[in-house]
């Protein structure tokens, strides 16, 4: 137990700082995932063939690729992407882009993957009633996405948005190879200096289970909120 | 764009993806055994070997398989008395501790899948068969399993499909899978667009057959 001591003796306040890591990434990394849904869900429910054609080839690329190769991809390509851009602009100074933001946005392009799939299931499961209905009350399309086709999605999207969650707060640990020091990388860290690697990965995996839960206890809050009246 | 680059590496990343290949069908089918077990725990009255089974699963589900890996990997090395036993044979291997890792990871799945396929089939089915006077034994393996079999066919699709990408994590422990020279190549090479897109293509490539067949064996098996 005196492994897990808060201060200088023990792993403890390293620990709960990195699970803070891990939850902070989680969440920019699914706050990221929607705006890459709001973008390709209304191209994956176009008319066009050709903008439906770019939609599929991002799910199905991103699903079926290994999360593990595109960390590679963007922690190896991801300083050469931003400074060839920058190089357009005239700026050639080496730019590192840290661990975190490389992290999130390689986890949060995989999570958008899942969850454009569970925002077009939601709107296309929605009653085509709803849409003529209000095509008939003259609404505008602005005001019959916010006022009709959201908040029925939305009942529809929580709980296969609560699956997207708890992958990606898993896939959260695949960050560690970056080095950014998340629950992964800390018990590496700790299990390494301690040579005690089977209680640190022991306690991470109870680290990761107490997320899960938590979240999940959390969701189902917001679950029944959104079943109001069905 | 490296074109000499992309064909220089796909003999590699070829030969890679048949490591990743067996490190998928050896623990899929180790899975589906200790899947199909823990299913039919699941459903059985006892409370203790039920909560037991409940509990595998969750833990299993709820972490991530790259702590499952470093666990078996670099934990279970700790324990002198397995140090010291035949096992260790087993356990010092990166491989099979891959394997191992991977088997209770997609077992813990499969038995999610399996016993909500079991828990579907309709009572009457069963029924009919003890009215015609057939032994339970013979209900459970000549009606119960094939009906679920059928049932839990597309979950277990994407399982595969699942597993498959998960096999990735086999490169963290030493092992050259295709992620594992993927990423040798990259870090040597420098560049990451270029075989992303040969190895990325390679794994879309085995997706695509799996996904394939079994919507062929959804078709062959619907009724």
């Amino acid at each position: 137990m005196e492994l897990l001591a808060f201060g200088d003796t023990g792993w403890g306040d390293e620990l709960f700082r990195a699970t803070l890591m891990t939850i902070a990434v989680s969440i920019t990394a699914m706050l990221i995932g929607f705006s890459f849904a709001a973008i390709f869900t209304p191209l994956k429910l176009s008319k066009f063939k050709f903008l439906n054609l770019i939609a599929n080839i991002y799910t199905t690329v991103i699903r079926g690729v290994p999360e593990l190769l595109v960390i590679y991809l963007f922690f190896f390509g991801g300083s050469g992407a931003i400074m060839f851009v920058a190089s357009i602009f005239g700026y050639n100074e080496y730019i590192e882009i840290n661990a975190f933001v490389t992290g999130s946005f390689a986890i949060g392009i995989i999570s958008g993957a899942y969850s454009t799939e569970v925002f077009r299931g939601a709107i296309q499961s929605i009653d085509k009633g709803q849409f003529e209905a209000a095509k008939v009350l003259g609404f505008s399309k602005f005001k019959q996405f916010y006022k009709i086709v959201l908040p029925q999605m939305l009942r529809l999207a929580i709980p296969n948005l609560s699956n997207v969650w708890q992958i990606t707060l898993k896939d959260t640990s695949l960050i560690s190879v970056t080095g950014l020091v998340e629950i992964m990388r800390q018990s590496y860290i700790a299990a390494g200096s301690t040579r005690d690697p089977l209680f640190f990965y022991s306690f991470a995996a109870v680290l990761y289970l107490l997320l899960t839960f938590i979240s999940m206890k959390l969701i189902n809050k917001l679950e029944v909120k959104y079943s109001r009246g069905y | 764009m490296d074109f000499e680059l992309m064909i220089n590496s796909f003999p590699k990343l070829l030969n890679a993806a048949v490591v990743t290949l067996k490190l998928l069908s050896v623990s899929l089918i180790v899975g589906l055994f200790i899947g199909l077990l823990f299913a039919i725990l699941r459903l059985n009255k006892n409370i203790f070997i039920n909560k037991f089974a409940y509990g595998y699963s969750y833990v299993f589900r709820g972490t991530p398989l790259l702590v499952q890996i470093f666990i078996i990997y670099f934990g279970l090395g700790q324990i002198e008395s397995l140090r010291s036993s035949f096992l260790w044979l087993i356990l010092k291997e990166p491989y099979w501790c891959a394997i191992i890792a991977f088997a209770l990871n997609t077992g813990a799945y499969t038995s999610e899948i399996l016993r909500s396929a079991f828990q579907t089939i309709k009572p009457g089915i069963i029924e009919a068969g003890k009215s015609l006077g057939i032994s339970n034994k013979i209900i459970f393996y000549k009606v119960q399993i094939p009906i679920a079999i059928r049932q839990s066919l597309p979950a277990y699709g994407n399982e595969i499909i699942l597993m498959l990408k998960g096999t990735s994590l086999a490169s963290t422990v030493t092992l050259m899978d295709l992620t594992g020279v993927a990423k040798y190549i990259i870090s040597t090479t420098f560049k990451p667009i270029e075989v992303f897109i040969v190895a990325g293509g390679i794994y879309l490539f085995m997706t695509f057959i799996v996904h394939n067949v079994i919507k062929f064996l959804e078709k062959k098996y619907s009724y």
